[in-house]
């Protein structure tokens, strides 16, 4: 029998009674119900499971949950507040960053933390989200879309506007 | 564009939105299933040859797992008997069995022999890696000419599934050489293209539980196409299977026909398990079992006058089916229709076929057939410019098809030609070529180049299809003052839920908040043909526009006649609560079935008439850049118009030609899928590659609207056609480029590295 794992999930405290050598991508779904977060590969190429571990995007199937343990995570179901949108939820949504939505999660969430800590601004603000998301696939749009809804999320985050 | 007066013609943000970029939106994996065993799939692992049994590991523990092979099974005895009905897949043959029987014939390695249920999926995947299939190897077919060779027999004795010819300006082969024979000159070539995996992000999932009925959901593209192929799995009455789509992550073709394969095996665990089962497969076993894009050969010949008019065009196409027909004449169909391409040329031959061969069955992917022959006549069209010393783009303009003309199986084009607006659009932007060489970004030297491609994508099913389906919708106002739009097809990503509420907002003057489009299911909404061929928005969001504009003028003249004031839901509420005309569920609505326009004309005997209904149109300008020590590619433009007659939701439709363009741009030169001994050899997302975000350039998209006048509000097909054209462009790029020709895609850095050894 392995101790409880504590991790921070969300802002809230979590005790989980699972082996420490589970992906941290099953325990967040099967565990904790947070289904927000997908698998589409399993092998950390995708990006759709990312979570954030103190701040940081990872893939959550390259994860150990004993890696979580003690310290704070963060999935897509962390990222609005209430009602209220996080910046770049609001703008997939306006901007048809989303299609078919497996990708989205994991892109919300890297995207989050990326426009959160500052970047994605400036001149070549799409060369940075270019490059700062090369880890998360969308089938789909062809990333153009999503690349303005990015864009215009740093602005609003830069401009204070939540 | 016009400013909209109402929904229509608005980028309105799509329905389900919120709750995808929330987590809120439930996928199958997703969804809670109380007592669910976990399924999966026990395959083989040679090309060709026999299935002599099953060997379970003595050692293992089997207490808690089920496994099942096809000669458990009660086959032959129906539902209503405890059993199953025929141990095929059915599709348009039935030649794929669902699971393959001890003793029985395995034509791919990746052939279903025996499935496998546990309460956890971790269980379920220790037992299958204790169980070994016992095989007996046979010779296997793994190339166009061996299947063709015919020396060993996959299907009839010619290995060939299907095949068409086209005649356009003759009436036999001597006419038709005739033709050619007085051509100035000829441009000949062999173009080869790969398969492409769908790489949807959500892998293949579903699954079936009885509760009364047999129950299936997951995702997919055609719930009805579920359906049939489960009434002839299970021998049972439409009524006894229900199939419903849940929130479905991508398809691109690859969910359109493969669910029904996981159905039929979700449906035979759970009659063994007595428990729902469900199947979501590992991204390697997706890669390596399902459909792809089919590899295809197409031999092409063009014949030109002395002034460069096109006066004959002679192509061979063939596609590798694998092993068995799934959907491949009808992929071959639309491929040959295509091969000519969109210009004027009096004597047309396409000759087409779809051959067997050992390699998993090749399906549907976007473009269904016609990407591989654009690929074909787009190099065509951009050699003989060269040959002629006309710039591609001039030759082109002055060699497209325009209203008047007609295409290869005669059909004259009367209305909605993009041609002009998209030549003069691309035109309009193009600017200089890049500089021909300097150094990238990182300081290496590079060699640059421009390629253009123009082509049309025919919409909606061919020929007489859509008279033949039938496709239905309906339109419902209920008591609680919502409007709900019932149609099978469903939304995969591509928006098809949020124009249906824009369509039928709009016929009913009520805000598109109005309206609700529920979760497709087949025991809810009629058959409204399947989610395919860029029939969505054109086909079915007419029967939406129809229906809705029935329901409302039904309602208005009952208002009239009872005095009711208000807006359509307060007449509708005031309807109801009448009583007047209401169905089963106390709702008032409408169901209209397809129509065809007036004067379709169309011969399957001979493939002449009109092909299609109308055809989108495009044109594609894109730049590239070789790195001249790793001769890697770098696409640093693309601009892409496309003609889709109106679009309904601008933004949906910029992100249908975005993600079909760089899909396309990943065929050209990424997307690789790597067969050994008919088995895929790069099944990982580490190696089968797709595009990412840093790919990509920022992408110039281009709305072209030539009305189609029998779609809602002028609407045509959108999904398909920006796969068609992008991977010639490339190619011609590359041409422009390098100056050495290349003729298949992908094009690797090694291709280019070979290239280039061989020509210097």
């Amino acid at each position: 029998m392995t101790a409880p794992l504590t991790i921070t999930v969300n802002g809230q405290p979590r005790t989980v009674a699972a082996s420490p050598w589970r992906r941290l991508l099953d325990v967040l779904r099967e565990d904790l119900g947070l289904t927000g977060t997908k698998e589409g590969c399993g092998e950390g190429e995708c990006g759709a499971c990312t979570v954030l571990l103190d701040g940081a995007p990872v893939c959550s199937c390259l994860v150990v949950a004993g890696q979580a343990d003690g310290r704070a995570v963060t999935t897509v179901e962390g990222l609005a507040d209430g009602p209220l949108l996080h910046a770049v939820q609001r703008e997939l949504v306006a901007r048809g960053g989303a299609q078919c939505g497996i990708c989205t999660p994991g892109i919300a969430v890297c995207a989050a933390a990326v426009v959160d800590g500052g970047a994605c601004r400036g001149g070549d603000a799409r060369a940075q989200v270019r490059e700062l998301l090369a880890g998360n696939i969308c089938r789909c749009t062809g990333y153009q879309l999503i690349v303005d809804a990015i864009v215009a999320a740093a602005a609003d985050v830069e401009r204070g506007q939540p | 564009m016009s400013a909209p007066s109402g929904p229509v013609g608005r980028s309105l943000p799509r329905v389900d939105g919120v709750a995808k970029v929330t987590g809120a939106a439930r996928y199958l994996d997703d969804l809670p299933l109380a007592g669910v065993h976990h399924g999966v799939t026990v395959r083989s692992t040679i090309a060709h040859g026999t299935f002599d049994g099953l060997d379970l590991d003595p050692a293992f523990d089997w207490s808690q797992v089920v496994v099942v092979t096809a000669d458990r099974l009660a086959w032959g005895a129906g539902l209503a008997a405890g059993g199953f009905g025929e141990n095929y897949v059915a599709m348009i043959d039935r030649d794929q069995p669902a699971l393959v029987p001890p003793g029985g014939r395995i034509k791919h390695v990746a052939e279903p022999l025996a499935l496998i249920a546990a309460p956890t999926k971790a269980l379920a995947l220790a037992a299958r890696a204790a169980c070994t299939p016992r095989q007996t190897a046979r010779p296997a077919v793994l190339t166009i000419d061996d299947a063709l060779r015919a020396d060993v027999a996959l299907y009839g004795d010619d290995n060939v599934f299907k095949q068409f010819l086209i005649r356009k300006g003759h009436a036999d082969d001597d006419e038709f050489d005739l033709a050619m024979v007085a051509a100035a000159q000829i441009i000949e070539g062999t173009y080869h293209t790969g398969a492409q995996e769908q790489m949807y992000i959500e892998p293949q999932a579903m699954a079936a539980w009885k509760d009364g009925a047999v129950h299936v959901a997951g995702s997919m593209q055609c719930p009805y196409y579920v359906h049939k192929a489960l009434k002839v799995l299970l021998g049972c009455e439409a009524d006894d299977v229900v199939v419903a789509q849940t929130v479905t992550g991508g398809g691109f073709g690859g969910k359109e026909e493969y669910p029904s394969m996981l159905a039929a095996h979700c449906v035979m665990l759970t009659a063994a398990v007595g428990a729902p089962v469900k199947m979501v497969y590992e991204r390697d076993e997706d890669i390596a079992a399902t459909t792809k894009r089919h590899p295809a050969r197409v031999r092409h010949r063009l014949g030109l006058d002395a002034d460069g008019a096109i006066v004959a065009i002679d192509v061979d196409v063939v596609f590798d089916g694998g092993a068995y027909l799934t959907l491949s004449p009808v992929v071959l169909s639309r491929g040959v229709l295509h091969a000519a391409g969109p210009y004027r040329a009096p004597v047309v031959r396409v000759r087409g076929r779809a051959v067997a061969t050992n390699h998993p069955p090749h399906g549907a992917f976007r473009g269904f057939g016609a990407p591989q022959t654009t690929f074909a006549y787009e190099r065509q069209i951009d050699k003989a410019a060269r040959a002629l010393g006309v710039a591609p783009w001039a030759y082109r303009t002055r060699h497209a098809l325009r209203p008047g003309d007609t295409t290869a199986t005669g059909q004259r084009l009367e209305h909605s030609v993009g041609t002009d607006e998209i030549l003069a659009a691309i035109a309009k932007v193009a600017g200089p070529p890049p500089a021909r060489t300097g150094e990238n970004a990182h300081g290496a030297p590079v060699v640059r180049g421009r390629g253009y491609a123009f082509y049309f994508h025919g919409a909606g099913f061919t020929g007489s299809g859509e008279q033949r389906l039938a496709g239905k919708a309906r339109v419902v106002a209920r008591a609680d003052g919502t409007v709900a739009v019932l149609a099978s097809s469903t939304d995969m990503g591509q928006g098809a839920i949020t124009i249906f509420a824009q369509l039928a907002a709009d016929a009913l003057g009520l805000p598109p908040s109005a309206i609700v489009v529920p979760d497709p299911a087949t025991d809810v909404v009629p058959d409204s043909g399947p989610t395919v061929a860029s029939r969505t928005a054109m086909v079915v969001g007419g029967l939406v526009e129809r229906a809705a504009t029935a329901l409302r003028a039904r309602v208005e003249a009952w208002a009239a006649g009872a005095g009711v004031a208000g807006d359509f839901t307060a007449r509708a509420t005031a309807m109801i609560a009448a009583g007047v005309g209401l169905d089963a569920h106390g709702a008032l609505g409408e169901t209209v079935q397809y129509e065809p326009p007036p004067g379709i004309h169309w011969d399957d005997a001979t493939y002449t008439g009109q092909a299609y209904p109308c055809f989108g149109w495009a044109g594609c300008l894109v730049d590239v850049e070789v790195d001249r020590d790793t001769h890697q590619v770098a696409i640093t433009r693309c601009v892409h118009a496309v003609d889709v007659g109106k679009a309904i939701n601008p933004v949906i439709v910029a992100g249908q030609i975005e993600g079909g363009t760089v899909q396309a741009l990943g065929w050209a030169v990424l997307e690789s899928v790597r067969y050994k001994d008919g088995k895929v050899t790069n099944a990982s997302m580490t190696n089968c590659i797709v595009p990412t975000f840093g790919d990509v350039p920022d992408l110039e998209t281009i709305i072209v609207e030539c009305p189609y006048p029998y779609g809602p509000h002028g609407a045509k097909g959108v999904g398909e056609i920006p796969m068609d054209g992008p991977a010639a462009a490339v190619a011609n790029a590359l041409e422009d480029a390098l100056g050495v020709a290349f003729d298949h895609v992908p094009i690797l850095p090694e291709d280019i590295a070979r290239a280039l050894a061989g020509a210097s």
